[in-house]
């Protein structure tokens, strides 16, 4: 496998995988991410992937601890590491990605810009609810806010220009468009993202062990629902 | 128990952060500067990644409801108990009823106060920093407020101990400090133009000539927009050789990364977890006190080190407070 190390920062190293979003990068970010969990290593602090990348942040103190004699640093030790297991994966499909269900309610209140992008996309709104909820949707990293997905996969027909006003505050659950990409707020913010519906599904779970409803790797399906769908989601959700 | 007469600026509690979770795009919040917030807790018996108080520039009024050990370490906010000047960076016994509040910022603008036993608050995702944007941990997930009150957890042995030999030496007054003093490696050195040791950024070398040596020539001074989040820098805008689209990737503390606008700006302790604007160096960790005490309008440069010697140097910071935890478990065993 192809990879580069560099360092990032005295405790930390950045894992290369590639230089574009795209399948077979993803791949590879994930085979990486899910064998060096299972090593258990106890200076690594924590992993985090993105996009084509793959960050380990460690304590260098504990490296030390171990390797106390060596002639090394803990950079050179932690990428010694690295570099040995790197060699022996190979990325693999095996694994089907789960497929997360996301109920929407678009347009109306929840869904201020669905007129904006259906003009200028020369499409009705109707179609640009059909193309959206027809999309191929996978998530490539969760990042900028917690739990918010990155999504690959919506058709371009819809793809639309960021607002040129962001707004101030923008509900959690807001589905909007920035660009070829669709994303879904899972907490209140602030956003220039063109918003066209809202799911009544809690993103961020920071209760539950695994906080984030997404991971990276997941398939997502929007179904779209009514708003009496919505109340009726988000009464039993209480 | 401390009860909250007056909030201050932010405060907020923070332990070390929130680690382990970033690969769900959670934060790690925790201390601003992790070197006082350590040694605030050592100084009074804790682990060092209890939950303390935040202080931030303009203090707040806090009122003892039952007695307590304090350390206060950091930036000096002049802090007064009944009226009288408290020493920080040691320990110090409170009475109850007493009052703390603080004034001028003389040196630094983050204050830690640490009690015996941590403050009790939830954990949230195994941490008890306040992640505020997300409204999570700490207090109720903000910062104080009038009227709250912050509970005490369970002090240790060795924290009941050091109370012990101060308790009695209050007598009349409404506090006593013990008369340690703590290694003057670990107090903040203030300079007008504060030198900052960095690596250079895994995107240094795409940065323009002019750039990369303005980058070390010039200095910058910290824009009021500046939060916990991260330092915005005002200096000699600083541009990459030829822009392209950057994959968004992982960040870390420390790290400066710098928008098309070419101000470059510092991530801090509430910094997102990926960034897709190129990085042109990296703090050294042993550094970062010193940043996360600087205020807006103050002035730094950068000083280039290997990535060795960073490393090198926080081993031997590591060292150092390794030395002090044993000093205190020697003298109250």
């Amino acid at each position: 496998m192809d990879y580069h190390l560099y360092p990032l920062g005295d405790q930390g190293v950045l894992i290369e995988l590639g230089e574009d979003i795209n399948l077979k990068v993803h791949e590879r970010v994930k085979s990486v991410s899910a064998h060096l969990e299972k090593m258990n290593w106890d200076w690594v602090i924590e992993y985090v992937p993105a996009f084509a990348s793959v960050a380990i942040h460690y304590d260098p103190m504990k490296v030390m601890e171990k390797e106390g004699d060596s002639s090394l640093y803990a950079y050179e030790i932690v990428c010694a590491y690295v570099e040995k297991e790197l060699e022996k994966i190979t990325p693999s499909h095996s694994e089907a990605p789960r497929t997360v269900e996301i109920p929407v309610c678009y347009g109306g209140e929840f869904g201020p810009d669905l007129a904006y992008v259906a003009e200028s996309n020369d499409i009705s709104e109707e179609k640009v609810i059909d193309l959206h909820v027809g999309g191929d949707y996978l998530v490539y990293m969760i990042g900028f806010a917690p739990g918010f997905p990155y999504i690959g996969g919506m058709p371009e027909e819809i793809a639309t220009p960021r607002r040129k006003e962001p707004r101030l505050q923008i509900s959690a659950g807001s589905v909007g468009i920035a660009g070829k990409q669709t994303g879904v707020y899972p907490i209140e913010t602030p956003g220039g993202w063109q918003l066209i519906g809202q799911t009544p599904k809690a993103l961020f779970r920071p209760e539950n062990e695994i906080p984030s409803l997404l991971q990276a790797g997941d398939k997502i399906n929007f179904k779209p629902i009514t708003r009496e769908e919505f109340d009726a989601y988000k009464e039993e959700e209480k | 128990m401390i009860k909250v007469l007056k909030p201050g600026l932010l405060t907020s509690i923070q332990d070390l952060g929130r680690r382990g979770y970033q690969k769900y795009g959670v934060i790690t919040s925790g201390a601003m500067d992790p070197l006082a917030h350590r040694i605030a807790n050592l100084l009074v018996g804790n682990k060092d990644n209890s939950a303390a108080l935040e202080i931030t520039l303009s203090g707040p009024v806090l009122e003892f409801q039952e007695e307590g050990l304090i350390s206060l370490c950091g930036g000096d906010l002049s802090p007064v108990i009944d009226g009288e000047s408290v020493e920080m960076w040691r320990p110090v016994y409170v009475k109850p009823g007493s009052e703390l509040r603080f004034g001028q910022a003389k040196q630094g603008c983050r204050l830690y106060l640490a009690v015996a036993g941590g403050f009790d608050v939830p954990e949230v995702m195994e941490s008890k920093s306040t992640y505020l944007r997300a409204g999570i941990g700490g207090f109720h997930g903000r910062a104080v407020k009038e009227a709250d009150e912050l509970v005490f957890g369970e002090a240790s042995e060795r924290s009941q101990k050091i109370m012990e030999e101060l308790r009695q030496e209050a007598e009349d007054s409404s506090f006593a400090s013990m008369d340690w003093y703590i290694a003057s490696e670990f107090l903040l050195v203030s300079q007008e133009v504060q030198p900052v040791r960095v690596m250079p950024g895994r995107q240094f070398d795409l940065f323009n000539q002019e750039s990369k040596a303005a980058f070390f020539q010039e200095d910058f001074q910290i824009d009021s927009k500046s939060d916990r989040m991260g330092y915005r820098l005002e200096g000699p805008a600083l541009h990459v050789e030829k822009s392209e689209d950057m994959l968004s990737e992982p960040v870390s503390f420390g790290t400066v990364q710098v928008p098309s606008n070419g101000k470059p700006i510092i991530l801090l302790a509430d910094r997102q977890t990926t960034g897709g604007y190129p990085k042109i160096a990296q703090i050294a960790t042993v550094d970062l006190p010193v940043i996360a005490q600087m205020k807006p309008g103050e002035k730094m440069k950068f000083v280039e080190i290997s990535h060795r010697e960073a490393e090198m140097l926080l081993l031997e910071r590591e060292y150092r407070i390794h030395q002090l935890i044993q000093g205190i478990r020697l003298k109250f065993q």
